[in-house]
């Protein structure tokens, strides 16, 4: 834990000294490391294309599709412990209690996870995180920063990260091996839940770096704010 | 036996309920927002269900859908004059038009993509609250199928006049507001090529597309 603190405050002096030597054409304020983010962003991309994209497609075409759900839905169970937690901490009464009563439904009827029964109950799925928790009691989003390997970030959710991995059930998992496993096959399972959406937003972005970083800023924002964030559309031109 | 409160409480709901079904017929000129938005959600999952051809990616099929169900209903003028920003009002009528051309291939195109994916999916409606006086209003839908629901939110602007009904002029997936999404992208557009700049960025993006088939 602390030599992972001291790694992420390594990283975070870095960008601060690199704050400021950015030039970019349209200088959007909640990202004002433009130009370094865009090379990380480069960067992840040609890693993804060589590696972690391969990856995932032949995961999809060698498991069978129910396979695939019963490793999503092991791991989204397991992601529900932890959202009934910040959900408690945001006080949202209701989305924790579900939570709960997802883990309870889905680790016993479920068989460990793999079975998501409460969904077929109706118990809806409230994801939460820490970085949600800090955002709910006020903490600013901070600049938008593209992570090596790890992908869109605020730095609020940067300064979470370290107390979301503890919450996070595989990392409790005291074998290494099994841990980093868990953790490979928990990558390249997301991974492979996007192929098909993926299409759609390469054809749709003019400039996928500006359509990712938008999306990505105004879907945390609407989490923070529990599916009702506050009207900010400017007024007509 | 119901107790006094009991009773009350029912006698009050009742009259809520009552009220619901008598106050739309005050203004039964125009179909509601959110029924419209319910009748075009139905209409086009249905139409999808019931097609095989456009599940396996019969591009062209959508398309016609999207343009002969939904277009009608969206007030794309003022969706393009959103997303282009202060930009807008330095295009002459003839850049506008054909600003609002190619970005409504773009979007057609990829909604049509989004669609194929329609297999089992429901539309579930989510409570609306609107004044009578409201020219401007949100309506929330669920997309549910496999997997987690998918949030679907609209906003539509009432078209002045009786009887013109309502019209979108954004749309939300999953938190996430269409228009916002590509203000920064037209203005970085504009800002290095100006109008024109932009409208060559949507066509070439759309000649990428339609290759791509």
């Amino acid at each position: 834990m602390t030599r992972l603190s001291l790694r992420w405050l390594a990283l975070l002096a870095l960008f601060a000294t690199l704050q400021g030597c950015a030039t970019v054409a349209s200088p959007d304020p909640r990202d004002p490391w433009e130009s370094m983010n865009r090379s990380v962003f480069g960067f992840n991309d040609a890693v993804d294309r060589a590696v972690i994209k391969p990856v995932a497609v032949a995961y999809k075409q060698t498991l069978p599709s129910w396979t695939r759900t019963g490793i999503n839905n092991f791991f989204a169970n397991l992601d529900d412990v932890w959202s009934a937690v910040n959900n408690a901490l945001t006080l949202r009464r209701q989305a924790f209690g579900d939570s709960v009563g997802r883990v309870m439904v889905n680790s016993t009827i479920g068989l460990g996870g793999l079975f998501d029964v409460a969904s077929d109950l109706n118990i809806e799925r409230h994801p939460a995180n820490f970085n949600i928790t800090l955002g709910h009691w006020g903490v600013g989003a901070g600049p938008y920063v593209v992570l090596p390997l790890l992908g869109p970030f605020s730095l609020r959710e940067v300064a979470a990260l370290p107390v979301d991995r503890q919450g996070n059930l595989v990392n409790q998992v005291v074998d290494e091996g099994t841990r980093t496993g868990l953790t490979v096959v928990d990558l390249v399972d997301t991974r492979s839940t996007f192929l098909d959406s993926e299409g759609v937003v390469n054809g749709a972005a003019l400039d996928r770096y500006s359509f990712i970083r938008d999306s990505y800023l105004q879907r945390q924002r609407y989490l923070v704010y529990d599916g009702n964030p506050p009207d900010e559309e400017p007024q007509e031109p | 036996m119901l107790s006094k409160r009991g009773f009350l409480g029912l006698a009050s709901s009742m009259a809520l309920v009552a009220g619901l079904v008598f106050a739309p017929a005050a203004h039964a000129d125009d179909e509601a927002p959110d029924a419209l938005i319910k009748r075009l959600s139905v209409d086009v999952l249905d139409t999808i269900k019931a097609d095989k051809s456009i599940r396996t990616g019969d591009t062209a099929k959508i398309v016609t859908l999207v343009d002969t169900r939904i277009m009608p209903n969206v007030n794309f003028q003022r969706m393009t004059a959103s997303a282009v920003g202060p930009g807008w009002r330095q295009a002459t009528p003839e850049q506008q038009k054909r600003l609002q051309d190619e970005f409504k291939i773009l979007l057609v195109r990829t909604y049509a993509g989004a669609l194929a994916q329609v297999n089992d999916q429901t539309i579930a409606m989510k409570p609306m609250r609107m004044a009578p006086e409201d020219k401007e209003v949100i309506v929330r839908t669920e997309i549910k199928g496999k997997g987690d629901p998918i949030q679907l939110d609209y906003r539509l602007e009432k078209t002045p006049g009786v009887g013109a009904g309502w019209k979108i002029y954004n749309l939300n997936v999953l938190g996430v507001w269409l228009v916002e999404t590509y203000r920064s992208q037209f203005a970085q557009q504009i800002n290095a090529k100006g109008v024109d700049g932009l409208i060559d960025a949507l066509a070439e993006q759309n000649k990428a597309n339609a290759k791509k088939g």
